[in-house]
C-alpha cells in the first residue's frame, strides 16, 4: 500500500472547488467539498460526473409542470386525478416523481396556496427545475410562513382580503404542485397557448397565472 | 401501519427540543392543529439521516393551523389565513 507522501505528489488533483466559486466560509461548505474530493479521490465519480449531473439539472425547467397544469385546465377528470393521486396523474403524461409524494394544490377564488419550505429547500424539482435563489433564502423561507401578504405584494401579487391565503410548509416526503386559477378569457386558447401563460411562481404561489395576452395580471 | 389520527382530529404538536436531524419546524412547536390529510407512512427521517433503515415506517400528516397559533398576531396575515405542515405521527397527541 502506498504512502501518502509529505509534498502531497499523489496521483489525484485537488480541484475539487471551483476557483470561480467563493471561498467556502461556512460548515456545510467544507463538509460538501470533503465529501466530494473523497468521492473523486476514491474513484467513486469523476468531478466530470458530477459537473454534468450539475448541468443535467440545470437543463430542467418549468416546462414539464406547465405542461401538467394546462392539461389540468382543459381536462377536468385529469385535474381531479391529479389532485386525488399526483404521481399516477403525471405518468399518464409521461412525467415520474421519483419516491416523493407529488400533491397538487388547487388554487380558486376562495383559497390561495403559496409553497415553501421553510427547513431546507423542498422542490418539485423533477417537474419544476432547480429552485429559485430566493426559494432557498432564509429571508423567504422564514418570511412566507410568518407575513405572506407583504411577501405576496413584493412579488406584485394582489390577493384579495377575502380570499385564504394557506401557505404550505413542505416539511416531509411529499412535494407540492399549485394549479393557479386559469386566466379569464382563455376558453379558445389550445393547450399549446395556455401552456405560456403558467410561469414557474405560478406553480409556487407567489404569483398568479398570466393573463390572456400573456401579461402579469 | 394502522394510523392513530383522522382527517378532522384536533392534535397538538410536541415542543420537545431534541437534538438530530427533526422534520418538525421550530415555529410550529406546541401548536395546536387539526389533521386535514393522511398521507401514508413513511420510514422515519430521524433514522434515515443516520443510515438506518428508517423502519418501521411512520405514519404522515398535513396538519392545519391557523396563524395565530404560530405567531399571536405578529405577523401580516388576515384571520383567514392558515398554514399547513406535514408532521409524522410521533410528533402529535391528540388534543
Amino acid at each position: 500500500m502506498s504512502s501518502h507522501s509529505k509534498d502531497h505528489d499523489h496521483g489525484h488533483d485537488h480541484t475539487a472547488f471551483q476557483k470561480d466559486i467563493t471561498e467556502p466560509k461556512e460548515d456545510w461548505e467544507f463538509l460538501e467539498i470533503a465529501i466530494r474530493e473523497l468521492l473523486i479521490e476514491k474513484n467513486v465519480l469523476s468531478a466530470r460526473e458530477i459537473q454534468d449531473e450539475i448541468e443535467a439539472w440545470e437543463k430542467k425547467n418549468p416546462e414539464k409542470g406547465a405542461e401538467i397544469i394546462a392539461r389540468s385546465w382543459v381536462d377536468d377528470d385529469f385535474k381531479n386525478r391529479l389532485l386525488s393521486d399526483g404521481n399516477k396523474a403525471v405518468a399518464e403524461l409521461g412525467f415520474t416523481v421519483e419516491s416523493l409524494k407529488l400533491v397538487a394544490l388547487e388554487n380558486t377564488y376562495e383559497i390561495h396556496h403559496m409553497v415553501v419550505c421553510t427547513l431546507c429547500s423542498c422542490y418539485p424539482r423533477t417537474l419544476l427545475g432547480v429552485p429559485p435563489l430566493w426559494y432557498k433564502s432564509r429571508e423567504y423561507r422564514s418570511r412566507a410562513v410568518r407575513e405572506p401578504r407583504a411577501v405576496l405584494r413584493e412579488f406584485g401579487t394582489a390577493i384579495p382580503e377575502s380570499v385564504e391565503i394557506r401557505v404550505v410548509d413542505s416539511t416531509a416526503d411529499c412535494r407540492y404542485l399549485v394549479i393557479p386559477k386559469r386566466p379569464a378569457n382563455t376558453e379558445k386558447m389550445s393547450e399549446g397557448e395556455l401552456v405560456k401563460l403558467i410561469t414557474r411562481d405560478s406553480m409556487i404561489g407567489t404569483a398568479e397565472a398570466l393573463d390572456q395576452h400573456g401579461k402579469r395580471s | 401501519m394502522t394510523n392513530l389520527f383522522n382527517i378532522g382530529d384536533h392534535v397538538r404538536v410536541g415542543d420537545a427540543l431534541p437534538p438530530g436531524h427533526i422534520r418538525t419546524p421550530m415555529f410550529l412547536r406546541g401548536c395546536k392543529g387539526t389533521i386535514i390529510k393522511h398521507f401514508g407512512s413513511f420510514p422515519n427521517p430521524e433514522r434515515l439521516a443516520y443510515g438506518l433503515s428508517g423502519l418501521p415506517k411512520i405514519n404522515l400528516y398535513q396538519v392545519l393551523f391557523e396563524m395565530d397559533e404560530a405567531w399571536n398576531g405578529n405577523g401580516d396575515y388576515e384571520d383567514r389565513d392558515t398554514i399547513t405542515a406535514d408532521i409524522y405521527e410521533t410528533w402529535l397527541e391528540a388534543i
